[in-house]
């Protein structure tokens, strides 16, 4: 069986996470060290090398971002940490968090570092009151030690909206507005919080670099698969066995996943579908589930690794049921900035009502497919754009359970 | 109106803190008074409107009264198929209220979340932020005594 690799969870369990000595005594800051003795380039050399992607669910390669804002003159940069975790069905950012927070912290400062920025927030969602706690001890700790050196951090809470997950409205958020998209270009990197050149990245990314680091970018870019290396955090819910977090190489299989490490699906039951990367991600049929769980992989197949949550469900589940809450969800979180997706959003929300009250039609579900097709090119944001992934994939693969409920 | 200056105050030099502020009052209140918004907008040296269009912007802010336990259940889709509308009855039923809606003695709120990050443990509800994982029916009258 395929078995666990903890590169971000490498102290989960092994260390008190309110007490940093803890972390010092397990070797924590000693990257940090690592990277101020290089130079800016050499240091974003590195992490460009190791093949670090994104793991909030973009993947754009970590490295290359830094260095759009290495490159910029600039007398205030600012790093910042996406740890909104919106997404359904996820909450390894909070794992992370709760059990390693100086080892957020200290992949923060490597990128304070190598971008020359003194100054970093942590977006956390407004349902983390607890996290909040923790990570400002954390800080406040880092502080005292003096580990941070100039670099200073400050946590800021988001309020309930899941698109301020994505970057540019998260950046707003911070700036006390309503969290609305940008337009873009100019990208976070160039112009970011109050105008400055701002790197986001997510929680689980910066955890990793300091293992990067530590064991170099060879070591890492040879664990999973090469063009999405390295590990990711997994969250299994739905009709599971094992309804438990995973961190596995990025060459992990589906089946393995769901199989292996989750036992299997409840009850006895026949697997009917698994959706991966929260409510945006596509729904995958049985027959795909030998996909590996990398980026591409999962691209390769019109479905993404997005967060890494694995929802899985049975065959007594109804995909119209699944998939009218699903639409709710996005007429709900949709800002409003633009029409597509302020009105695509509800009109799709409205047709699901329409199938799972079985008064769907074949007319009906051609509009379905034509209105998603339209939203995933139209819509200013991700959130619209991928709004029609989980609609258009069950439209492709779980077709019956639309024909069931014709009228 | 003092102590919404004096807690709105303490945000004041933070960039953006605006939202800070809310959350402060929130903590105070478990809700934004109107007339809060007005000092807020004052103090962060926005309009009105904006500043209002940021107290309504976010569903964890809520801009007038509610209940003193404010219970929100999760109903995305891993808490949707673990039976998260049974759990929605249960407390209907037993507040005798609608969601949405604030019980006559103001002491209890429903509101329906989307995930609340607790998936492990399916349906998840929460009360005034701390988390209760697989909750039932069954689990729901306990749950509603403990709070006092
Ligand atoms: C609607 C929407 C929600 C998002 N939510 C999150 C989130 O909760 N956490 C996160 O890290 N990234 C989220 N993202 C992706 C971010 O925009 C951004 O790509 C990411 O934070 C960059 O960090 P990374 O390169 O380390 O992945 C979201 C994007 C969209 C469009
Ligand atoms: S796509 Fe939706 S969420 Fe994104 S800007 Fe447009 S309305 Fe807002
Ligand atoms: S899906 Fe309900 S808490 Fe995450």
């Amino acid at each position: 069986m395929a078995e666990e690799m903890r590169i971000v969870l490498r102290n989960y369990g092994k260390i008190d996470p309110l007490n940093i000595d803890e972390y010092i005594n397990a070797g924590g800051y000693k990257s940090l060290e690592k990277a101020r003795a290089m130079s800016q380039p050499e240091l974003i050399e590195e992490v460009k090398n190791s093949g670090l992607r994104g793991r909030g669910g973009a993947g754009f390669n970590c490295g290359q971002k830094w260095s759009f804002s290495y490159g910029i003159d600039s007398e205030q940069k600012f790093v910042v940490c996406n740890a909104d975790e919106g997404e359904p069905g996820t909450y390894k950012d909070r794992i992370i968090m709760e059990n390693d927070p100086q080892s957020l912290l200290e992949g923060m400062a490597i990128c304070g570092y190598a971008i020359g920025s003194d100054k970093g927030y942590i977006y956390c969602r407004g349902e983390y009151p607890y996290v909040v706690e923790i990570l400002n001890k954390a800080i406040s700790q880092a502080k005292e030690k003096g580990v941070l050196k100039d670099f200073d951090i400050e946590v800021r809470m988001g309020a309930g909206a899941y698109v301020c997950g994505e970057e540019s409205a998260l950046i707003e958020s911070i700036e006390g507005k309503r969290g609305e998209p940008r337009y873009k270009p100019p990208f976070p990197p160039v112009s970011g919080l109050w105008g400055k050149p701002t790197i986001v990245n997510n929680v689980e990314t910066f955890a990793n670099l300091p293992v990067i680091l530590e064991k170099g970018a060879e070591w890492y870019a040879g664990i999973g698969a090469p063009a999405y290396p390295g590990t990711k955090v997994m969250t299994l819910t739905g009709d599971i066995n094992n309804r438990i977090f995973i961190e596995v190489p990025t060459d992990t299989t589906i089946r393995q996943v769901i199989y292996g490490f989750g036992g299997g699906i409840a009850g006895g039951k026949k697997f009917k579908a698994v959706q991966i990367g929260g409510t945006s991600g596509g729904f995958i049929p049985e027959a795909l589930l030998d996909t590996q769980i990398d980026f591409n992989s999962m691209a390769a197949i019109g479905a993404t690794l997005g967060s890494g949550a694995v929802f899985v469900m049975d065959e007594t589940r109804d995909i119209v049921d699944v998939i009218e809450k699903v639409t709710k969800f996005f007429e709900h979180e949709s800002c409003g900035k633009c029409t597509p997706c302020r009105e695509g959003t509800k009109r799709m929300h409205e047709m699901l009502k329409h199938f799972k009250a079985g008064q769907g039609n074949a007319k009906e579900m051609g509009r379905l497919k034509k209105l998603g097709a339209v939203m995933s090119v139209a819509c200013l944001c991700g959130l619209g754009q991928a709004a029609p992934a989980p609609v258009l994939t069950t439209l492709e693969h779980f077709q019956a359970d639309y024909f069931n409920k014709f009228c | 109106m003092s102590d919404f200056k004096t807690i709105i105050n303490a945000y004041k030099d933070k960039p953006g803190g605006i939202i800070e502020a809310y959350h402060a009052l929130q903590r105070e209140y478990n809700y934004i008074p109107e007339d809060a918004i007005r000092v807020a907008a004052e103090t962060f040296r926005v309009s009105p409107a904006q500043a209002y269009g940021v107290a309504t912007f976010y569903s964890y802010l809520k801009v007038g009264p509610r209940g003193r336990y404010i219970i929100r259940i999760c109903e995305s889709a891993p808490c949707h198929v673990a039976g998260a509308a049974e759990v929605v009855s249960a407390l209907e039923s037993q507040l005798g209220i609608k969601m949405g809606e604030t019980t006559a003695d103001s002491k209890f709120t429903l509101e329906f979340a989307e995930c609340v990050g607790q998936c492990q443990g399916t349906p998840v509800i929460t009360i005034n932020s701390t988390p209760y994982v697989g909750v039932s029916a069954q689990t729901i009258p306990e749950i509603l005594q403990g709070c006092r």
